[in-house]
C-alpha cells in the first residue's frame, strides 16, 4: 500500500528542438500515512512530478505504482486514480464556480457517482475538516475571505475521501494566521485521518515544523530524500540550488562554530531552545 | 494541451520587410488582395506572381511557414475548385460523364480561383509573419488616425488590442490549469454528448470568467496607478516614422498596381494577353 | 519636508444585500494619522484585512478617503485637478505582477507610464534605460514578460514606476505571490532605490524578514495604527505581535524564548547574526 515511483522521466517537447528535461529518473516510495515535504524552488520540477502522481501527466518513461498496481498498464482507471489521490493545486480558490459553498465541496463525490444525498454527507464532513462550520454552506465562495475561499478549494478535494493527499503550496499568497490555520489543519487531518499528505513547499521553515520526511528536488532530479534534520544538514549545498535551510539551523551552526555545545541539527524553534538552554546549564 | 496552439505568428527575422513601417505592410496587402481581383489574364497572374515571390524572397521566411496558412483553408480551396471546375459552363467541352462536364472555361475558372485563394492567404501571411502584433496595432491605430475625427475611438481599439494580446497567453495558461483542477475532482471534459459536454464546462467557465474580470479590474487600477488616461497628451516611445525605404516600398507597389491595371485595360483590346 | 501625511484618515466599504439595499458598512481604514518624511523607508505591516492595502491605495489618490485628508507632497489627494500630479510623485506596485504589466515587451512595458505623462519620445527611451539598470533588468528589455520568473516581473513593475521619476514608491505586498528567490530579488531592488536613488519607500507586507530594514514599522490591525516605531521597537513587543496573529523573525522568536526560559539576552534581537553574537557574549561571561 504505497505510492512508488520508478525511474520516472518526463520530457517536455520530446522529439523537438525545445526538449526540456523536466524530470529526470525519479524514484521513491511513500508509505502508507506518511507526512511529506516536497521542496525546490520555482522550475525544480516538483509540480510536475506531483501531476504524475494522480496521472493528470503521464511520464515519457518509467513506472508509477499506486497501491503496488501500475498506473499505466492499460485499463487502469485515471479517473479512479484521481479519486484516491487528491490533489489540490496551487491557489485552488480559483477553481470555485458554484453559487454555494457546500454545492461546490459536492462536485467531487458528484463526478464520483455518489448520490446527492451521499454527496452532501461528505460535503459537510469535509468542511467541518477545514474548520467550518455549517453557517458557511449556504454562502457563496466568491464572498469568502481569501483563507477562506482557500479552506473550501481543500474541501473540495477532501470530500472525495483520498487516501493520498497532496497540496501544491497550499499557503502561497496568505498571510500568517491563514498560513497557519491551514498547516495546523493539515496535521490535525492527518493524525485523525491517518492519510498520507504531501505538502509542496518552498517554504522550509513550514516544512521543518510539520513534516517526517522531505524530499528536495533540483532541476528535474531528487537531491536529497529524508528526516528533515538530515536533510537541512546540507544547509550549504541547499543555499547553492537556490534553497534556504530554516533560518534555526544557520543560528545552530554558527552557534556550534562559536564553540557552544549545541545540536547544530535542531530544525525547530523548540528543539532549537532546548538545546541551547541544556549548553547553558552545562556550565 | 491547449497551450500548443500557436498565437500571433511573427517570425523574427532582419530583412528589410520586418523593417518596413507597419503602415506600408497594411497598405501593401490591401493593395496585394485587390490586385488579385482586377486580374483576369494569365498574364496579370504572372504580374502578381512575380511581385509576391518577389515580396516573399526578401521577407527571409522560410516559405514552409507562408504555406502553413493555408492548412486552414485546405478544405474551403477543394469546393472552390470543384464547384468551379464542373458548373461552369463554357464553349468547349473538355471531359463529360453523367450529368456533368468539364469545359475550357470551367478549367481556367477554378485555377484562377484556386491561385487568388491561395495567394490571398500567402499575401496575408507574408504580413503577419514579418509584423510584430505590437507593429501591427501601432500601425492601424496610426493608419486609421484620420478616423478620430469622425470620433471612432482608435486609441482605444489600438489599446484593447494591446491588451489582449497581452493577456491571451496568460488566459490560455489559466485555462489548462482550471481545466486540471477540475480534472483532480473528477471533472470529465472528453465524453458524453453535446449537451453533458457542454454542461461540463461551467466548472470551467465560470472560474475563468472570475478570474478574467479580476485581472481586468487590476488592471485597470494599474493603469490609472501609472497616469493613464486616454490617448489625450501622450506621446509615443516608439513612434511611427516613415524612412526612405518606406517610400521606396510605396513606389514599388505603385509600380505593381499600375502594372496589373495596364495588362487589365490592355488586356481588352489586345485579345492575345 | 513631508512626503506624505494623513490625518484621520477614514475609509467604509458598504456591503449590499440581495435587493441592493446597504446591509453592512465596514470601517476599512479608521481613523489613521500618518507622517512619512522624504527619502524614509516605511514598512506597513498586519494580516489580510487590517486594512493596510486600502490605506496604500489612499497614498497615490487611487480612493480617496471618506473622512479626514491625504496630503502627497503637499496636494490633497481629494483635489482632482493634481491627481495626474499625484499619481506622478507616488508610484504604485501591486501584488500580481501579471496583472499590471501593459507591454508585451518588457521595454515598452516600463516606456508606458512615461507616455502616458507626454514625455517626449527621446527622454523615454533614457528613463527605460536607467529604470531597467536601476532593478537590474536591462538584459531582459527586448523579452516578453510571460516569459519571465515573477520576482522578475515584479522588477519591470517596479521600473515601470521608477521610470516616472517619482518622489515615492508604494508597494501594495509585491512579495506575497512570489517564491523565496523572487522575495529577495524585489526586497534587494526596493532597498537599493531607497539608499541609492533617495526615494521615499511605502512596502507593504507581512513578511516580517522584509521590514528589518526599514527606518520605521507601522502595524495596523482592523484598520487602525496599533504599533509605530523602528523595527527593533516593535519586534521587542513579540507578545503583543503574536496577539495579533502576526509572525516574527526567527532569530527574535528564539531570542525571546530563550529569554523566557532565563538567559539575559537583550530585547528586539533581529537578525541571526545579533542572536549568534549575543549569546557568545553571553557565555563568555559565565
Amino acid at each position: 500500500m504505497s505510492l512508488k515511483a520508478e525511474h520516472i522521466n518526463y520530457i517536455y517537447s520530446a522529439g523537438t528542438a525545445y526538449e526540456i528535461a523536466a524530470l529526470r529518473d525519479i524514484n521513491f516510495e511513500i508509505p502508507d500515512g506518511q507526512f511529506l515535504g516536497l521542496i525546490g524552488h520555482t522550475g525544480s520540477g516538483k509540480s510536475t512530478l506531483v501531476q504524475h502522481l494522480n496521472g493528470l501527466i503521464k511520464a515519457t518513461g518509467g513506472q508509477l505504482y499506486f497501491n503496488g498496481e501500475d498506473i499505466y498498464r492499460e485499463g487502469y482507471s485515471m479517473r479512479e486514480l484521481r479519486s484516491q489521490v487528491g490533489l489540490v493545486f496551487q491557489y485552488p480558490e480559483h477553481q470555485l464556480f458554484e453559487v454555494d459553498v457546500l454545492s461546490d465541496v459536492c462536485f467531487g463525490p458528484l463526478n464520483q457517482g455518489m448520490s446527492k444525498e451521499a454527496a452532501k454527507e461528505r460535503a459537510r464532513a469535509a468542511l467541518r475538516m477545514v474548520g467550518l462550520g455549517e453557517e458557511y454552506e449556504s454562502r457563496s465562495p466568491f464572498e469568502l475571505s481569501g483563507g477562506q475561499k482557500r479552506r473550501v478549494a481543500i474541501a473540495g478535494v477532501l470530500a472525495m475521501e483520498p487516501q493520498v493527499l497532496i497540496l501544491d503550496e497550499p499557503t502561497a499568497g496568505l498571510d500568517p494566521r491563514g498560513r497557519d490555520e491551514i498547516l495546523d489543519q493539515l496535521a490535525a487531518l492527518h493524525r485523525e485521518k491517518k492519510i498520507t499528505v504531501i505538502l509542496v513547499s518552498h517554504s522550509m521553515e513550514d516544512v521543518a515544523r510539520y513534516v517526517e520526511r522531505i524530499i528536495v528536488m533540483n532541476q528535474g532530479k531528487i537531491l536529497y530524500d529524508g528526516e528533515p534534520r538530515e536533510v537541512f544538514r546540507h544547509y550549504e549545498e541547499l543555499e547553492q540550488v537556490g534553497l534556504a535551510a530554516p533560518q534555526v539551523t544557520y543560528i545552530m551552526h554558527a552557534l556550534k562554530a562559536s564553540g557552544l555545545d549545541v545540536d547544530e541539527n535542531a530544525t525547530t524553534i523548540r528543539e532549537a531552545r532546548e538545546t541551547i538552554l541544556q549548553a547553558f546549564r552545562k556550565e | 494541451m491547449i497551450k500548443d496552439i500557436t498565437l500571433g505568428q511573427y517570425y523574427p527575422a532582419d530583412s528589410i520587410l520586418h523593417k518596413l513601417d507597419p503602415r506600408v505592410k497594411l497598405v501593401a496587402t490591401l493593395v496585394f488582395i485587390v490586385s488579385l481581383f482586377l486580374v483576369k489574364t494569365w498574364v496579370g497572374y504572372v504580374v502578381a506572381t512575380l511581385f509576391l515571390a518577389l515580396v516573399i524572397r526578401m521577407s527571409r521566411v522560410p516559405f514552409s511557414f507562408m504555406v502553413r496558412g493555408l492548412k486552414a483553408i485546405i478544405m474551403l480551396l477543394m469546393i472552390t475548385v470543384v464547384f468551379n471546375l464542373f458548373l461552369t459552363p463554357g464553349n468547349r467541352v473538355l471531359v463529360s460523364f453523367w450529368k456533368f462536364q468539364i469545359t475550357d472555361e470551367g478549367l481556367r475558372t477554378a485555377a484562377f480561383m484556386a491561385v487568388r485563394l491561395i495567394y490571398l492567404i500567402i499575401g496575408s501571411s507574408v504580413m503577419t509573419l514579418t509584423t510584430t502584433p505590437n507593429d501591427l496595432t501601432d500601425g492601424m491605430e496610426k493608419g486609421l488616425g484620420p478616423l478620430k475625427k469622425l470620433h471612432v475611438p482608435v486609441h482605444e481599439m489600438a489599446m484593447i488590442m494591446a491588451i489582449a494580446l497581452r493577456f491571451i497567453p496568460i488566459l490560455m495558461e489559466e485555462t489548462d490549469k482550471i481545466m486540471k483542477a477540475q480534472m483532480a475532482r473528477g471533472a470529465d471534459f472528453e465524453t458524453g454528448n453535446l449537451v453533458q459536454k457542454a454542461k461540463s464546462l461551467v466548472p470551467l467557465l465560470v472560474p475563468l470568467f472570475i478570474s478574467a474580470f479580476r485581472r481586468a479590474n487590476d488592471l485597470a487600477m494599474a493603469m490609472e496607478a501609472r497616469c493613464y488616461h486616454g490617448g489625450e497628451g501622450r506621446t509615443k516611445m516608439k513612434p511611427l516614422r516613415y524612412e526612405s525605404r518606406d517610400f521606396k516600398a510605396y513606389g514599388v507597389l505603385g509600380l505593381y498596381l499600375c502594372a496589373v491595371i495596364a495588362v487589365r485595360v490592355l488586356g481588352n483590346y489586345v485579345r492575345l494577353i | 519636508m513631508n512626503m506624505i501625511e494623513a490625518s484621520r484618515v477614514v475609509y467604509e466599504y458598504a456591503h449590499y444585500d440581495e435587493d441592493g439595499n446597504i446591509d453592512e458598512i465596514k470601517r476599512a481604514v479608521d481613523g489613521v494619522d500618518l507622517d512619512i518624511q522624504k527619502g524614509d523607508f516605511v514598512a506597513i505591516l498586519g494580516h489580510n484585512g487590517s486594512g493596510k492595502s486600502t490605506l496604500a491605495k489612499h497614498l497615490n489618490a487611487i480612493l480617496t478617503p471618506r473622512e479626514g485628508t491625504v496630503w502627497v507632497d503637499g496636494k490633497d489627494t481629494k483635489d482632482e485637478g493634481k491627481i495626474w500630479e499625484i499619481r506622478q510623485s507616488a508610484g504604485m506596485v501591486f501584488q500580481n505582477p501579471d496583472n499590471q504589466i501593459i507591454g508585451t515587451i518588457v521595454e515598452e512595458d516600463v516606456g508606458f507610464g512615461p507616455e502616458n505623462m507626454g514625455v517626449p519620445t527621446k527622454e523615454i527611451w533614457e528613463r527605460v534605460e536607467e529604470s531597467l539598470k536601476a532593478v537590474n533588468m536591462v538584459k531582459y528589455r527586448h523579452h516578453s514578460p510571460n516569459k519571465l520568473s515573477g520576482g522578475q516581473k515584479q522588477r519591470v513593475a517596479i521600473a515601470g514606476v521608477v521610470a516616472m521619476h517619482p518622489q515615492c514608491i508604494v508597494l501594495d505586498e509585491p512579495t506575497a505571490m512570489l517564491d523565496p528567490n523572487g522575495r529577495k530579488e524585489v526586497i534587494r531592488a526596493v532597498r537599493a532605490l531607497n539608499q541609492v536613488e533617495d526615494i521615499t519607500v511605502v512596502l507593504i507586507t507581512h513578511y516580517m524578514e522584509e521590514v528589518i530594514y526599514a527606518d520605521k514599522v507601522i502595524v495596523m490591525d482592523e484598520g487602525k495604527i496599533i504599533m509605530q516605531g523602528t523595527p527593533r521597537e516593535i519586534f521587542s513587543q513579540v507578545e503583543k505581535l503574536k496577539s495579533c496573529r502576526l509572525d516574527v523573525p526567527q532569530a527574535t522568536l528564539l531570542a525571546y524564548e530563550l529569554k523566557q526560559a532565563g538567559l539575559k539576552l537583550p530585547d528586539g534581537i533581529l537578525t541571526r547574526e545579533e542572536l549568534v553574537e549575543e549569546l557568545c557574549r553571553l557565555k563568555q561571561n559565565t
